[in-house]
């Protein structure tokens, strides 16, 4: 595996492309910054094989968590041909992380990588140091556990002719200590893996600015050329952050999360100047304070991450009850091209399934697209401009 | 009582006489033709044109209650085949209501699906939600569950919400009682739906878009049936339900009631038996000359991990398929068994819903792929045969067969053998 760089901005991330994914299907490449396929256990949540191509430029990386791997393994080493075969999917690479991203509780389980078969994944690592008064030492203690679990890991591949053909990412841990983390990033970086995944920085465990510091500290230790994949972070304004900070690879667990909530996506993302607005006071921004300040007080409140954000619709308010619009006007997925918010919002209203498969349609796609624009931006120097954008209030509005 | 082509002519008026002369000569919103009848049982194979396309029957129909069905979308059912499916008028009438669905295009546009669709007059509730409901000759009093408000679901108000859906297929509102009622009260319901049947037809708005079903009742009694019949097939109305069956009652019961009215149907117009939709009583009622069915069974035991299959049922949760790396059903050319496995299936329904969609998306294929494969066989001329191979597929042995299944096809000249 290697990350073909094409452009790096000090301070505004990279672009580039992820080539070599997998041994066995070397014709899959992951442009980035991007994000993976979320799925429970190999199955985007609601979708059928059907349902899930209505999407165009999936992300060629499937991401299945260790713990669903886990609890199937009996069945996977009767099965013998691998985790891939086992749940019918398209032709993709596969990752297997170690948490799922969209759950509240974080495990770590011992498995055998023989019967899963995947193209990369993460070493064991010990992240339990989210919680905030996570002494110094038992910082310490995670980062030497974690190497020691990637050079056992290392090992074990060296020594399993299967393993020949999967990927080893290691972990970066540290918690929000400084020197801790470039201790880890520095030492991590001296062993054979072929990306880092940075911990630890999910969501609601700690301040946005100081996140952006630490990830920004660390990614200066790592060699350029290998990706950087950032677990638990979806939000488009912190991923913006984060891709800033110089992380290249995202989770897709967000559109999840908003579809279980029953909202849509609506955020814009199109940077090219509008020709209305244009000389005007830019639109208001979205007012931040509030969610921050439930990080601030010091309590990990992981239940933000189930909490409605800026950039998307609540369909079940009563204001679309008669609203006969698509999700979101312009967008050209299938949920979009056949439903209406009216739709929608009954389907949510009388508690029917297929609500939860065409928001998930949209929510996926949207997300698609707004990674899409990304790149653009990047390359062609407008990410100030996509933030201003994504920002927008008022912009989820707009009919 | 009015002779059959009086419909809507009342006065002498040239305004009516103008109005008459349309209606005989535009395009009716039903035509069956029948392609063949098996020379052995009642069957029939029959091409019903309704207003968005043609329809093959003996058919099942789908049952998709709140505009939706359950998780599918409506490409997915389009590429499974289906012509028709349903929609429920109780339901849709709470929620949303006929006025949003008359906004949105009707049923049809609001659930963007662009084939047919027939609704239930929301008689059954009556007797589902019964607790919450009381029938006088005005209507159906219910009370809804949802914000505890009174509505009256009247003969006119059920067709008036049916207009609104927009569907290809109405059905009359009928005085339904449970078939394990027994005594004055089904003879009472028996009446009372045929002038409910008459206050129907005279509120139908668009005869000439949406057809309007009449719904023999009588219970259990044949001399009741009897005359309902004789009653209804009065009226010229473009199709016959066979109602209030299919509902707990013994079967040696049942198929006696479906021979019965499909013996004074008339054959020219389809024959609907209403609720019914395990294969045994597919395969056998369509033997006794019914034309279309529907029923939530298998859409709603797919939901439960059961996967129906010509031998049965494979309930893909149970534990001894976490490791059968087995299709459901390895002849069965769905999307599912295209892809999956029994396991996998298994284990992703601790996983997510998608294992629920694989489940319903098989268990519609069966239902349509078993119906075409019973037309093809009524085509060809070999119904019989077809019934034989069915029975020996699906039980273990002859002595297994269900005796109401046995004497039922028994009356059609079929000897199980």
């Amino acid at each position: 595996m290697h990350l073909e760089l094409t452009r790096v901005v000090q301070g505004s991330g990279r672009l580039g492309v992820l080539r070599g994914l997998s041994r066995t299907r070397p014709h899959h490449s992951l442009e980035t910054p991007g994000c993976l396929l979320y799925t429970h256990l190999g199955s985007v949540p609601h979708l059928t094989q059907d349902t899930l191509h209505t999407l165009k430029d999936l992300p060629s990386v499937t991401q299945v968590t260790l713990s669903d791997i886990a609890e199937h393994q009996e069945v996977l080493e009767s099965f013998k041909e691998g985790f891939r075969k086992f749940a019918g999917l398209h032709d993709t690479v596969l990752y297997c992380s170690l948490h799922d991203p969209a759950a509240l509780c974080p495990a770590g389980y011992t498995t055998n990588k023989k019967c899963t078969q995947p193209d990369w994944y993460t070493s064991m690592a010990d992240g339990e140091t989210w919680q905030v008064n996570t002494t110094r030492k038992r910082v310490r203690k995670s980062v030497d556990r974690t190497l020691a679990h990637l050079d056992e890991c290392l090992l074990l591949h060296h020594k399993l002719p299967e393993l020949e053909e999967v990927s080893v990412f290691g972990v970066v841990e540290g918690g929000d200590i400084v020197d801790e983390r470039l201790r880890s990033a520095r030492e991590t970086a001296k062993r054979p893996v072929v990306g880092f995944c940075l911990d630890g920085f999910q969501t609601g465990f700690m301040e946005p600015s100081v996140r952006a510091q630490l990830i920004a500290a660390v990614t200066e230790e790592l060699p350029e050329d290998k990706p950087r994949l950032l677990p638990g972070v979806g939000r488009p304004d912190e991923v913006l952050a984060c891709v800033e900070a110089g992380v290249d690879v995202f989770e897709g667990f967000f559109p999840f999360q908003v579809t279980e909530r029953g909202c849509a996506l609506c955020f814009r993302f199109d940077v090219t100047p509008d020709p209305e607005s244009a000389g005007r006071a830019p639109p208001a921004v979205l007012e931040l304070n509030k969610e921050e300040e439930v990080v601030r007080n010091g309590n990990v409140n992981r239940d933000d991450q189930t909490q409605m954000t800026p950039f998307e619709i609540n369909l079940k308010d009563k204001r679309y009850e008669d609203d006969f619009g698509p999700l979101v006007k312009g967008c050209g997925c299938y949920s979009c091209q056949n439903h209406q918010r009216a739709y929608l919002h009954h389907l949510l209203v009388t508690n029917e399934l297929l609500a939860g498969v065409l928001l998930m349609i949209h929510n996926t796609s949207h997300y698609l697209g707004f990674f899409k624009a990304l790149r653009a931006a990047l390359a062609s120097d407008q990410l100030e401009l996509l933030k201003r954008r994504v920002m927008e209030a008022g912009g989820r509005e707009s009919d | 009582m009015a002779a059959p082509m009086q419909c809507g002519v009342e006065t002498q008026s040239s305004e009516s006489s103008m109005s008459l002369k349309k209606a005989l000569t535009a395009v009716s919103p039903l035509t069956l033709r029948i392609v063949a009848e098996c020379p052995v049982t009642k069957a029939r194979a029959c091409e019903l044109a309704l207003p968005h396309c043609t329809v093959s029957t003996p058919v099942f129909m789908p049952v998709g209650t709140q505009g939706t069905l359950k998780g599918i979308t409506v490409d997915q059912l389009e590429s499974l085949g289906c012509q028709i499916c349903l929609g429920n008028t109780y339901h849709l009438g709470m929620r949303p209501g006929p006025e949003l669905i008359e906004k949105a295009n009707g049923l049809h546009g609001f659930m963007n699906w662009k084939r047919n669709l027939l609704t239930d007059s929301g008689g059954f509730q009556m007797v589902s939600l019964v607790e919450l409901s009381e029938v006088t000759e005005e209507g159906v009093r219910f009370k809804s569950p949802y914000d505890g408000k009174e509505i009256l679901l009247s003969p006119e108000k059920s067709v008036s919400i049916q207009n609104s859906l927009g569907s290809d297929i109405m059905m009359q509102l009928d005085d339904v009682v449970s078939s394990t009622v027994s005594g004055p009260r089904v003879e009472e319901a028996m009446h009372r739906s045929i002038r409910w049947l008459d206050r129907c037809i005279a509120a139908n708005k668009n005869p000439d878009k949406q057809n309007l079903f009449a719904i023999i009742q009588g219970g259990l009694n044949a001399e009741l049936r009897r005359a309902c019949l004789e009653e209804m097939t009065k009226r010229d109305v473009p199709g016959f339900a066979i109602g209030g069956l299919s509902g707990g009652e013994e079967k040696d019961d049942f198929w006696r009631m479906v021979t019965l009215s499909t013996d004074h149907l008339p054959r020219e117009k389809p024959r609907y038996l209403m609720g019914v939709g395990y294969a045994v009583d597919l395969v056998v009622c369509v033997a006794l000359g019914c034309d279309m069915f529907d029923c939530v069974f298998p859409t709603r035991t797919a939901r439960f991990g059961s996967a129906l299959v010509p031998w049965g049922s494979v309930q893909v949760k149970h534990k001894q398929y976490a490791k059968d790396f087995q299709p459901i059903d390895p002849d069965c050319q769905c999307p599912t068994c295209k892809r999956h496995s029994r396991a996998y299936l298994h284990a992703l329904f601790k996983s997510d819903t998608a294992a629920m969609h694989h489940i319903t998306i098989h268990n519609i294929s069966y239902q349509l792929s078993l119906m075409r494969s019973v037309r093809q066989s009524i085509v060809e001329g070999r119904f019989p045969q077809f019934i034989q191979t069915f029975m020996r597929r699906m039980f273990l042995s002859r002595d297994q067969y269900p005796s109401w299944a046995v004497d039922a096809l028994a009356s059609v000249n079929i000897t199980l053998e």
